[in-house]
């Protein structure tokens, strides 16, 4: 996305949530679903229309994990580490995602998607899988990778 | 002759391909001329059997799992259409023993329903409780709370109704209710179902509560990793607003209440009251100090109810059937029904509501059926990240809050997360305190540090560096954190530490057994 279109992109935003009570935190994800990522040029329009300091703005950026500040790989992959995949053996598939991460796959943990009784779980995109092993992930990265 | 099928919409289901399933079933049903109509419902809760296909027959719904793509040609060869045999049939779905043996109040509907629509929602006792509390005045609504014994099913087990009754005491120009769906523990997943496969219960349970107490707008907190409970959520609001279930004049009555998601953003802190008050305001998940209590001075400096979403979709049955009805399930002061999951290392992981009292080792072998790798089960943790491991000595204790915390465990939202023995419970304490100190909001030292610092000390006493040293201080480590901790997360983080050091010393490389008991 160009530059002058984000910078576009964000003063909409910003303008649609401007009256919401606590609507910060909506905004940050409405910016990332539109742009993929929260740019820095946009925390000073933020702090500006919302009345707060860069601050405060860029505190809650980076306090919460979802928020990114960067952009991201066209797929991204989180696999979940927390303790019911462990025992499903999670870390082996943690140590496999990792090898497979390149400039177009970003792999991030998660804690918990909530498929517990089905575990290893991951997210890929905006789609999640249970009982993944190395070929279900070999195949489902595979299948992204060729559509993005 | 017409058929009907269900398949689930579940984000279980979905991750082991329903979604593809039901669309297979489409195309083979069309190429054969037949006519079916697809149900996408909830799950069952039997997740070893997902993708799980239900036909309906003149004897009942009969189930076909787990079912893949590949499947469905020879499924529909076999007639499975009108509940014929096959090798994946498990005959009639409410007989399967899994299900037929639960006590599902909170989760009457669960599967059961279409979760979108209220046709199935009002046929099966939907909106039955809501009617009754507009019938009552707020305070025999709190009454029918307070009798049934119910208590907050997020973890701390709070008397729901005191918490009600303190909020309805309050007097101010806007109260809040607040549903806390920020579910982060691992080995829970039952708010998550109950969004996405029943979400009407929430809207009603947390509409009552608005009755009850003169809120009169409300919000639902979603962790941003569970979409499909978003997105579920968001409908189900709307539907009931055009409905008149929600908005102005709740079914011509007097009451308002406007129901709004907010979608959280990964911080684990969230899940405590107070920092996700903090979030919902737009800040930084930053605890705030107690007192005051939010029943008090919550959202926006305003009296909040605030409950898990079980508590919540607990309330419609209480309401409906009343609060003696509710109390007379469990045992001890843990009344009513629990939806325990069953997670992990588990050969039949799934969802099983049971009235309180039943023990660890029943849930692990009756319904489990022992470990999925078939190997010796070696520790169970109760109660999420934050619960203790709990060791074989302890598996017959019954499930109930104060049994629990008499031998030093938590039941927690519920959740159950088993391990075989290949587990090494040193690198698990260590993963607690690791992720502690990745999650910890930062306000009090404690937590903040002292999850750095427990890192370093579990560390240094694997590696067998002056361990007697290590194991005192890794104790008053933990002493600390437990007592000078601002919230639960830096305050419980030494319950699977602790736990793991004194039933499983011989991981840490000590002998047995540990000289010193917590």
């Amino acid at each position: 996305m160009a530059t002058e279109t984000i910078h576009h992109t964000v003063e909409v935003l910003v303008a649609a949530k401007k009256e919401m009570q606590g609507g910060l935190l909506p905004l940050l994800h409405d910016i990332q679903d539109a742009v993929g990522y929260i740019p820095y040029e946009s925390v000073g329009l933020i702090a500006q229309e919302l009345n707060l300091s860069r601050a405060e703005v860029h505190g809650v950026i980076t306090f919460y994990h979802h928020f990114r500040s960067e952009p991201v790989a066209r797929t991204v992959v989180q696999v979940c580490r927390a303790e019911a995949c462990q025992s499903m053996g999670s870390e082996h598939l943690w140590a496999h995602a990792c090898s497979a991460a390149d400039s177009h796959l970003t792999v991030e943990p998660v804690y918990c998607l909530g498929l517990c009784s089905s575990s290893p779980a991951m997210a890929l995109n905006d789609k999640v899988h249970a009982r993944v092993d190395r070929k279900k992930f070999d195949r489902l990265v595979a299948i992204a990778r060729s559509a993005a | 002759m017409s058929i009907t099928m269900y398949v689930p919409r579940d984000s279980a289901a979905l991750a082991l391909g329903a979604d593809e399933v039901a669309s297979a079933i489409t195309l083979e049903a069309q190429q054969r001329g037949l006519t079916v109509n697809l149900v996408r419902n909830g799950s069952r809760g039997m997740f070893w059997l997902e993708p799980l296909v239900e036909v309906v027959t003149d004897a009942g719904r009969v189930a076909y799992g787990p079912v893949t793509p590949e499947d469905v040609a020879g499924l529909f060869e076999a007639r499975f259409q009108a509940g014929s045999e096959h090798p994946l049939r498990h005959g009639l779905t409410d007989e399967i023993a899994y299900l037929r043996d639960q006590e599902r109040l909170t989760f009457a509907r669960m599967g059961v329903t279409d979760p979108l629509s209220l046709a199935d929602f009002e046929a099966l006792e939907g909106f039955a409780g809501l009617r009754r509390a507009l019938a009552l005045s707020a305070q025999e609504v709190v009454q029918q709370v307070l009798d049934s014994g119910l208590r907050g099913r997020g973890g701390a087990a709070f008397p729901a109704g005191i918490k009600w009754r303190t909020v309805a005491a309050a007097q101010a120009s806007q109260k809040y209710v607040v549903c806390n769906a920020d579910e982060g523990d691992s080995g829970t997943y039952s708010d998550r179902m109950t969004m996405e496969g029943d979400p009407f219960v929430l809207i009603e349970g947390m509409t009552i509560a608005a009755i009850a107490t003169g809120a009169t707008q409300g919000y639902v907190y979603i962790r941003s990793e569970y979409p499909y409970a978003i997105a579920t959520m968001r409908e189900a609001i709307d539907l009931a607003t055009a409905a008149g279930f929600l908005g102005k004049r709740i079914l011509g009555s007097e009451h308002s209440f406007h129901l709004e998601v907010r979608k959280a953003a990964g911080a684990y802190v969230c899940g405590e009251e107070t920092a996700m008050l903090e979030s919902i305001e737009g800040k930084r998940g930053v605890v705030r100090a107690k007192p005051p209590i939010p029943a008090l001075k919550g959202l926006f400096g305003q009296p909040t109810v605030i409950n898990n979403v079980i508590t919540f979709a607990s309330v419609p049955i209480i309401l409906a059937r009343g609060g003696a009805f509710y109390k007379n399930y469990g045992v001890g002061r843990s009344h009513g029904t629990l939806p325990i999951q069953l997670t992990g290392n588990v050969k039949y992981g799934g969802l099983i509501e049971k009235a309180f009292g039943i023990t660890l080792r029943q849930l692990m072998y009756d319904y489990g059926g022992g470990s999925a790798s078939g190997r010796p089960i070696k520790a169970v943790q109760v109660g999420g990240p934050l619960g203790s491991y709990v060791p074989e000595a302890h598996w017959d204790v019954p499930l109930d809050y104060e049994a629990y915390a008499a031998v030093g465990a938590t039941v927690g939202h519920g959740g159950i997360v088993v391990h075989d023995d290949t587990a090494d419970l040193s690198k698990l304490a260590r993963y607690a305190m690791e992720f502690c100190a990745i999650e910890s909001c930062g306000k009090c030292t404690p937590c903040r540090i002292g999850s750095t610092r427990g890192v370093e000390v579990i560390d240094r006493l694997t590696s067998g560096t002056n361990q007697p040293q290590q194991v005192k201080l890794l104790r008053d480590l933990c002493d600390t954190m437990l007592h000078g901790s601002l919230c639960a997360l830096g305050g419980m983080t030494p319950n699977p530490v602790i736990s793991a050091l004194n039933y499983y010393p011989e991981d840490f490389g000590l002998a047995l057994p540990v000289a010193k008991a917590a």
